[in-house]
């Protein structure tokens, strides 16, 4: 796995730049995730990562848009707002996550 | 004696039986099925029905005629499950004990929950599915009727049943509207919530190919919203629209009611399962089979009939207390119409996603792999007769549970690197 320096710190990703270790996050590395994705982290944008980070630790795999809305109360409409285009997507990678599986 | 007792007589629910009324004996356990229906849909056959390969009868069949003798059959619907109780409650007021339980209900297409699709202005009068026998029947009268406009694929969410099926759809739409002579007044749009036409890298590559060989527009990353009833048109979350005269739509897939019911699903009435073992990750007496649970392979056929071919092996050594051998690797492997008698095929797994190259398979084969061919559609046909004799008897297939890499070309690292940055 290669790894890349954000804010000082070594960090893991895979070939599409997605985290890979969950401990390797944080707060100031998520804003640069964030900015590179073209997204400037409001209130309500840290609420949607601390929801999918606590998620995680619990299900083990990354929430889907659907859980997310419906387990974490935003809305997949809000989601296209706060995340645009690819929600899903943009939100593991800002959260430190694995790209949630397009389930086949 | 012990009861077995099996929810949904569907492909993964009559293969369990079959499988396991062999291995259990007739004296220490009775085995139990109950579905609310009495016909069995050979559901692939579906994909076809509205281009005319086949008519409605050949695609049914009394289920009480899959069952092996010693198994009960008990037509009725579920209420629920209480898994404390080690109970299932019917509809009808009855109540079955178990002392193991098989899930295995399936999953079905829910229109109800994409607002406008299911309005009486629009559904199957403009607006279709076609994993239902009525949205199949009713598609191929609204095919033969259409003669200039435009065709909209749509997939609503994933997971969806059979993910292959909606591009087999659309191939299939081109050849049959190329046929008539009129595929020029014909627009073909395929939008999709994924990224691009399928899940996986190298087949969302060459089936993205073939979409744009077909003059088929791609619309992804549409996540409806709504359908305007009045203005035919698909409005996405992020406001795009896409209008349509003629939609054929896969609406949202969940899990049976009686799974929310009893409050052992998830936010898709889907029951958590282990993926290698299809034990439910709460109840140690329950499995899940089939479509019903939320492992991450596909919603299909044969990925159910590889898990019961294990399942029915380790099941035996879990009700006599020993180690379950053998650990499902997601193993799938999907027959794809392309159109004008061709067709693909894919083979993949959990890991593996599909690949070009050739699988072997004994007498028929070698086939390949996610290029157009005449065999592959050849297989494809026969399969139906390989469904109604073969597997759902549980007898014996050639093709092996877990996944092979023979003939399987590998992607190169280079080859990963630029998949990815076209993605």
């Amino acid at each position: 796995m290669p790894t890349i320096e954000i804010a000082g710190k070594q960090i893991t990703v895979n070939e599409e730049g997605f985290m890979t270790v969950y401990d390797e996050w944080s707060d100031e590395i998520a804003k640069v995730l964030a900015a590179q994705v073209d997204i400037e982290l409001t209130p309500r944008h840290w609420e949607v990562i601390h929801f999918l980070r606590d998620d995680f630790k619990k299900e083990g795999e990354s929430s889907t848009s659907r859980h997310t809305q419906t387990v974490g109360g935003f809305p997949i409409k809000e989601q296209f707002e706060l995340f645009p285009k690819k929600p899903a997507k943009k939100m593991s990678y800002i959260a430190g996550l694995p790209k949630p599986k397009g389930c086949v | 004696m012990k009861n077995l007792l099996v929810l949904g007589a569907g492909a993964a629910g009559t293969m369990v039986v079959n499988k396991l009324r062999k291995k259990l004996p007739n004296d220490t356990w009775e085995i139990t099925v109950v579905d609310q229906e009495t016909e069995h849909i050979y559901q692939p056959g579906l994909l076809l029905m509205p281009f005319g390969t086949y008519e409605p009868e050949q695609l049914i069949k009394k289920r009480q005629s899959f069952f092996p003798k010693g198994v009960n059959f008990i037509q009725a619907e579920i209420e629920k499950v209480d898994p404390t109780l080690n109970k299932v409650f019917l509809k009808d007021g009855r109540e079955i004990g178990y002392d193991y339980l098989v899930i295995a209900s399936g999953t079905t297409p829910r229109p109800d929950q994409t607002l406008g699709m299911s309005d009486p202005a629009i559904w199957y009068k403009s607006v279709f599915d076609f994993y239902t026998l009525a949205g199949a029947t009713a598609l191929r009268g609204a095919l033969r009727d259409f003669s200039s406009g435009r065709l909209v694929v749509h997939i609503t969410e994933m997971p969806i049943k059979c993910p292959v099926a909606p591009l087999e759809f659309t191939f299939l739409a081109d050849a049959y509207f190329e046929k008539r002579g009129i595929r020029d007044k014909v627009e073909i749009v395929f939008v999709t919530p994924l990224e691009g036409a399928f899940t996986k890298p190298v087949a969302s590559k060459h089936l993205g190919t073939m979409l744009n060989d077909r003059k088929i527009s791609l619309e992804s990353d549409f996540v409806i919203e709504h359908i305007d009833v009045e203005a035919k048109t698909m409005v996405s979350m992020d406001e795009r629209e896409v209008a349509f005269d003629l939609l054929v739509t896969v609406p949202l897939n969940m899990g049976a009611d009686f799974i929310e019911r009893s409050g052992i699903g998830d936010e898709l009435n889907y029951v958590p399962t282990n993926k290698h073992n299809f034990l439910s990750d709460e109840f140690p007496n329950i499995f899940v089979l089939g479509d019903a649970s939320n492992i991450p392979a596909s919603k299909a056929g044969s990925v159910a009939h590889f898990a019961v071919d294990l399942f029915s092996e380790n099941f035996v050594n879990y009700v006599n207390s020993r180690p379950m051998e053998h650990s499902f690797d997601g193993h799938a492997n999907c027959f794809i119409e392309s159109g004008n008698r061709k067709g693909l095929l894919i083979d993949f797994n959990y890991e593996v996603q599909p690949l070009t190259g050739r699988f072997p398979i004994p007498v028929i084969g070698p086939l390949p792999l996610l290029k157009e061919s005449y065999l592959n559609h050849i297989g494809k046909l026969a399969f139906r007769w390989i469904y109604w004799h073969i597997l759902l008897k549980g007898r014996y297939l050639p093709i092996p549970a877990l996944m092979s890499m023979a003939g399987k070309v590998q992607v190169t690292k280079k080859e990963k690197e630029r998949i990815n940055a076209n993605n």
